[in-house]
């Protein structure tokens, strides 16, 4: 076990700008953590990287589009679905990937988000979720748990976060999962199949933000944010996404819960215009 | 079943549709936005035309994502653009922004009506030009059109796609309600007669292409996704490569570029209209329907003998600083009419260096000018 990879070796070159790391991610973040299980998906699924789209807003997750050598778009903050949604539709041979945070996806893009599932448009979106807004600070947001501390909550989160799986199947997705970053394998897995559904497919990778969320929340290290993903995860596939919300310190159910099968936007469009003799 | 792309021909047509056939003559495949009077019957000819001719339309939840889902469609190839008026082009101005910094090429159409706010939602105003110019945070430059009629909402309709793709940047369509719903005759020229301006393709190999490596007149060529390049775009500030530079230095290097590629080359994007200039004592300065009012007036004041002359502005950003410098010095004073308290004035004011006089006729909105307002200031100007 004494060889060290070389770079030739290393999996995810190909699809890696090595010359922008190191990264911008603090020691403890899980997004590179996600970022790699994407790559590694992206790898194992043979996809043509040609044909690879990569979108992203604003937010540290958003910076992951600047790391993926791939056609990488970094747009601004919560318009990232939007800007996929008229590069995919204006490019259907592409496969079209938004990687971003839970503040850009939930709060500011949240009506993005939530059309774009109603649509059903051919696109995977993966939220990064770490429970609060890393860029700035780390302040609350729409997915912070109640009762969490950070520095816009000193006295503890007052508002209901959203239940982010239950928000994305509700609207319409056909693919929804959920997993944290210590669930590699699975989360991997997850992408592959999430990247060949057809429609729109939703991951939400529960990640440490230990630099600031953490710290305020009784788990100061990445390390034990993991210890707690490790022991509070629960494994529950098909689990009815309504039953999943994240409470501070409780439970995290993991695994995917919705994979259905309902017309895409573009498939919609092609039947009416058969419909209408014009095809 | 497939119409002809163009629908050569003459016909009677509001100026919103005239711009959508336009767009449409000039390209144009893919259309976001969202209802909004008086716009909506670019979306509505848009929906309906946009299937006829392979491309799509999308009505979008709201102005930020049809802004976006335009960006997005131009980086996948196709020529695309939205509509909208007063409130939509508020939320437009954050991702034209974008556009700008990503240097994509794409046409927004603002039909223009009374603001602030809800305003007047079917009635005309001016009101959003100083917007248009300065909107979006930060610093740049911007090229913007004024139609005064359905022809011209048609033909400057291709203008602005040509002029969006060779300078690699979003391209305003600053009509008005007016000028919107009014119907006339619009001629459709057949396509061999229409002339386009192709995106500017990559020259070099795929693993050597620089997204922002600009050409001699400041445009970089642009590689569209999908097509190999494997490219990296941010809005935030970035070097030749695309990627981000944290530093004065970048930022300075970038913004002065984004700035000069269309300062720079103002002698070929400004259009203007000039009549009668020669010899004036007076001239009228203005756009879209206001200058349309203003035409009765300047006929009514030179059948008076008035030596009145005509300087309408087609593009009214970048502004023709030289032309307005150059005309000042030979007459006593340039009369503005606008649909707002005073915007394009002000730039014509600068222009003018106090070597004319400048007298603003502010309207509200609502309507147009009565053309005794604009012949009285001509007279009072004249003495």
């Amino acid at each position: 076990m004494s060889e060290v990879m070389t770079r030739p070796d290393y999996p995810v070159s190909d699809c890696l700008r090595e010359e922008r790391m190191p990264h911008i991610w603090c020691p403890g973040c899980g997004t590179g953590t996600v970022l790699n299980c994407f790559l590694n998906a992206v790898v194992k699924s043979g996809i043509d990287l040609d044909k690879l789209a990569v979108v992203s807003g604003i937010g540290c997750a958003g910076r992951a589009a600047g790391y993926i050598k791939v056609d990488s778009f970094h747009t601004t903050h919560g318009r990232a679905i939007p800007f996929a949604t008229g590069l995919k539709l204006a490019k259907p041979e592409l496969k079209v990937v938004i990687f971003s945070g839970d503040g850009d996806l939930i709060a500011i893009g949240g009506n993005h988000l939530i059309h774009a599932a109603r649509r059903n448009i051919d696109i995977t979106v993966i939220c990064v979720n770490n429970f609060n807004y890393g860029m700035t600070g780390g302040q609350m947001g729409p997915t912070t748990p109640l009762t969490a501390r950070t520095s816009t909550s000193p006295l503890g989160n007052t508002e209901q976060p959203f239940n982010v799986p239950h928000l994305a199947a509700t609207c319409g997705a056909v693919y929804v999962a959920r997993w944290t970053s210590l669930h590699v394998r699975p989360l991997e897995r997850t992408m592959m199949e999430a990247l060949n559904k057809k429609g729109f497919s939703f991951v939400e990778v529960i990640t440490p933000c230990p630099t600031l969320y953490g710290r305020n929340n009784k788990q100061p290290s990445g390390l034990d944010q993991m210890r707690y993903y490790k022991e509070m995860s629960v494994i529950q596939n098909g689990a009815d996404p309504k039953d999943v919300g994240i409470d501070l310190g409780g439970k995290i159910i993991v695994g995917k819960f919705v994979d259905i099968e309902r017309p895409t936007f573009t498939e919609l469009q092609e039947e009416a215009l058969k419909r209408a003799g014009k095809q | 079943m497939e119409k002809s792309k163009v629908l050569t021909g003459e016909f009677f047509m509001n100026g919103d549709e005239a711009l959508a056939e336009g767009a449409i003559s000039a390209g144009c495949r893919f259309f976001a936005g969202y209802p909004i009077t008086p716009a909506t019957e670019i979306a509505e000819r848009m929906a309906e035309r946009m299937p006829e001719v392979g491309g799509t339309y999308i009505q979008m939840e709201d102005e930020l994502g049809s802004m976006n889902a335009v960006l997005g469609a131009s980086w996948g190839g196709v020529k695309a653009m939205t509509a909208t008026s007063g409130p939509g082009f508020s939320l437009m101005m954050e991702n034209l922004g974008l556009g700008i910094m990503l240097e994509t090429p794409c046409v927004l159409a603002n039909i223009q009506r009374a603001g602030p706010s809800t305003g007047l939602p079917t009635a005309v105003g001016q009101g959003d030009m100083m917007q248009a110019r300065y909107g979006s945070h930060g610093c740049y430059s911007i090229i913007a059109i004024s139609p005064n009629s359905p022809q011209e909402m048609y033909d400057l309709a291709i203008k602005t796609f040509n002029l969006s793709e060779k300078y690699r940047t979003p391209v305003l369509i600053m009509a008005d309600a007016v000028v919107g719903h009014m119907s006339e005759k619009v001629v459709i020229p057949s396509p061999h007669k229409i002339v386009l301006f192709p995106r500017r393709k990559p020259t070099v190999p795929k693993d050597k292409y620089l997204p922002y490596q600009p050409d001699a007149d400041l445009v970089p060529p642009m590689a569209n996704a999908g097509e190999g390049y494997r490219f990296h775009v941010t809005g935030l500030t970035h070097d030749e490569r695309g990627y981000p530079q944290d530093s004065a230095e970048a930022q300075d290097r970038l913004v002065r570029r984004l700035v000069a590629k269309i300062e720079q080359n103002k002698d070929d994007i400004v259009m203007l209209e000039e009549d009668g200039l020669d010899n004036a004592a007076v001239v009228v300065c203005a756009y879209g329907i206001s200058a349309r009012v203003s035409r009765y007036a300047i006929e009514k004041a030179r059948a008076e003998g008035i030596k009145v002359g005509m300087l309408r502005l087609v593009t009214v950003w970048p502004f023709p600083d030289k032309r307005i410098g150059e005309i000042a010095p030979n007459i006593k004073a340039f009369i503005v009419p606008e649909l707002n308290a005073g915007q394009i004035v002000l730039e014509v004011e600068r222009c003018a260096h106090g070597k004319a006089e400048t007298v603003l006729l502010p309207h509200m909105g609502g309507g147009v000018h009565r053309p005794e307002v604009i012949l009285n200031a001509i007279r009072r100007a004249a003495k």
